[in-house]
């Protein structure tokens, strides 16, 4: 066995002891599963890395997925349409949550992803997004949700340039301890502006958006229009990353001074990156305001800039498709392991853990693989 | 074509240029050569706009291009190839490329990449393959192939046979003159001199950030001092 096993192998232990904390709790017995389960995982991994079969049958079911974009597509858009009508209230109040999520995810992406900055308090551009909303609808009820929605995104998207041009002129971590002090800023303004934004009690009902005479009450409804969403922006997502633009960020993630040196406009670019993903946060938290009908300063802590950092992360940085996975897996995962939420972020850093080690570049993997398959077939006969 | 007076650059309190004035003529080749920390590379950098100076001129064309930013040094005519190859590995081939041209319009590049192919076969051949993934001699060739997509008058390599194979050194010198055949101007910038002055039709000597000596590289190659120094006899 050689050291990158070892490693491995220790990793993978710690891992799955930490996992198995919570279960000590209920029953020293449950344990036993979760390992074995582990274990039977890992030995089948082994396998289907090695065996000839396993690796043709993946990589036709890659290629396949891959060639067939469309239809593909297609598919899970068509389960995520019919998901609400055979489940209950509660679980379409989930797969909404995850949808807000997945917008979320997909527009970090972009700055953290795409052109390689990292942000750590993108929940500032959400919660800028939601109380713009909240104060023009429900606080001083000035328009509709339909005119505050796109003020929203524009209210974050301003905040991210005017926190972007002194900000990006940073590099790594020293920009993302300034993005962090500004989602902190948002919070605490949130927290003390009294007049605007209601202080630490929040802004109360913010009303539920209607077509004329027609209004999103119904959480069926309400998911289909986050649904849309979510659609659109993936959709402008996945068409500027195959883009002049979305070269350019790539091409800067991978190398600003040879992305310089080709005549890209290198802070320019950060700049259009940063505040793209700021406008789709806003829109965001317009979204999470009228399906909340309340906000209050404590649903954009810290603890929620990591958790979307985490899904992007997990889902395969640079990859729009792996932010939507990342934010179904910790938001609809964590609902479901209900009982063991004190061990939430346990788990969570288990399994980050356990991704850097294993496949660091997340569980889709990032986007140029995908997109050399995706040529090739194009190409072939 | 291209002319620096009394060039001056800083990192900080240190001066890695102190007042460098070398001329390049349309269509020769170029050398600068020096020792590690001699300023070879921050003079390419001081041109191509990627670090600002402190003092001195840059004319290239008759217009002055000194702390002009690097992305309208660029749009003139002037391509830097930078140190260490830089090929950005996530992208493939054809889109590193692509990126190469980024200043071109939409309805030249598809000649252009055809031309820059035609340049090197072996490139097409590995068109569609992520860019990380190539040889270390296929990158420095995608990193020269992608500072030429933009139609450069003037392309400057910085250290491109850095960490190759002989065979390898070869043929990016090959290539080089080839590029000059085109009509090309070349500022080249080597440790490798004795194969640099090969090729090079003048060469300049830098030494802590200052020219020492110039010539034609024939001149160059037989002087004792560039010898001992440089050439290792």
């Amino acid at each position: 066995m050689n050291a990158r096993n070892l490693r491995h192998d220790l990793f993978f232990y710690l891992g799955i002891l930490l996992i198995c904390v919570p279960f000590l709790k209920i029953h020293t017995l449950y344990v036993l599963p979760v390992f074995l389960g582990a274990w039977g995982l890992r030995r089948f991994a082994d396998f289907a890395g090695e065996n000839r079969l396993m690796v043709t049958l993946r990589e036709r079911t890659v290629n396949s997925v891959l060639a067939h974009r469309r239809v593909t597509v297609g598919l899970i858009l068509a389960v995520a349409l019919l998901i609400p009508l055979g489940a209950s209230d509660y679980l379409i109040e989930v797969f909404t949550s995850v949808i807000l999520y997945a917008i979320l995810a997909t527009a970090l992406n972009i700055t953290v992803g795409l052109t390689g900055v990292l942000v750590l308090g993108f929940i500032g551009f959400y919660a800028v997004g939601a109380y713009t909303t909240g104060i023009l609808t429900a606080k001083f009820a000035l328009c509709g949700f339909w005119i505050a929605l796109p003020l929203s995104g524009l209210a974050a998207m301003l905040c991210g340039i005017l926190l972007g041009i002194p900000a990006l002129r940073l590099r790594g971590d020293y920009l993302a301890v300034v993005t962090l002090g500004f989602g902190e800023i948002i919070r605490i303004f949130l927290t003390n502006l009294n007049g605007l934004t209601g202080g630490p009690n929040g802004i109360l009902g913010i009303k539920r958006p209607s077509f004329g005479l027609f209004t999103l009450d119904h959480p069926r409804d309400f998911y289909w229009f986050a649904l849309a969403v979510l659609s659109l922006v993936i959709l402008i997502v996945a068409r500027l990353v195959d883009s002049r633009y979305g070269r350019a960020w790539i091409a800067i993630r991978e190398n600003e001074m040879a992305a310089g040196a080709l005549g890209i406009n290198v802070f320019r670019k950060h700049l259009l990156s940063f505040s793209l993903s700021a406008f789709f946060g806003g829109i965001a938290g317009s979204l999470f305001a009228v399906k909340q009908g309340f906000i209050s300063p404590d649903s954009f802590t810290f603890y929620e800039s990591v958790l979307i950092l985490c899904m992007v992360v997990l889902g395969g940085i640079g990859n729009v498709a792996g932010s939507v996975t990342g934010a179904l897996l910790l938001i609809a995962a964590p609902e479901f392991l209900r009982e063991f939420s004190l061990y939430r972020m346990l788990v969570f850093g288990a399994v980050m853990i356990a991704f850097m080690v294993f496949r660091p570049s997340g569980l889709l993997g990032s986007r140029v693989i995908a997109q050399e398959i995706k040529d090739r077939a194009d190409d072939g006969p | 074509m291209l002319r620096l007076t009394d060039l001056e650059l800083r990192y900080g309190p240190i001066r890695a240029l102190k007042g460098v004035t070398l001329d390049v003529a349309a269509g020769e080749i170029v050398t600068l050569i020096g020792a590690n920390g001699a300023g070879k590379s921050s003079t390419l950098k001081a041109i191509s706009g990627i670090h600002g100076t402190s003092g001195g001129s840059i004319v290239f064309a008759g217009r002055r291009i000194d702390n002009l930013p690097p992305h309208e040094i660029v749009a003139l005519g002037i391509s830097h190839c930078p140190e260490g190859r830089r090929i950005f590995g996530d992208l493939s081939v054809r889109e590193n490329l692509l990126m190469g041209g980024y200043l071109l319009a939409k309805h030249e590049m598809a000649g252009r990449l055809d031309e820059v192919l035609g340049l090197f076969p072996r490139l097409g051949e590995r068109i569609h393959q992520a860019g990380g993934t190539l040889s270390g001699g296929e990158q420095q060739m995608l990193a020269i192939a992608r500072a030429l997509m933009c139609k450069p008058g003037l392309l400057m390599l910085d250290e491109p046979s850095l960490g190759l194979a002989p065979i390898m050194v070869e043929k990016i010198f090959e290539t080089i003159v080839a590029l000059k055949q085109t009509g090309l101007t070349v500022l080249l910038v080597e440790q490798n001199a004795g194969a640099a002055l090969e090729i090079s039709d003048r060469g300049y000597v830098l030494e802590i950030g200052q020219v020492t000596l110039s010539g034609t590289s024939a001149a160059l190659r037989d002087d004792q001092r560039v010898a001992q120094a440089y050439l290792g006899g």
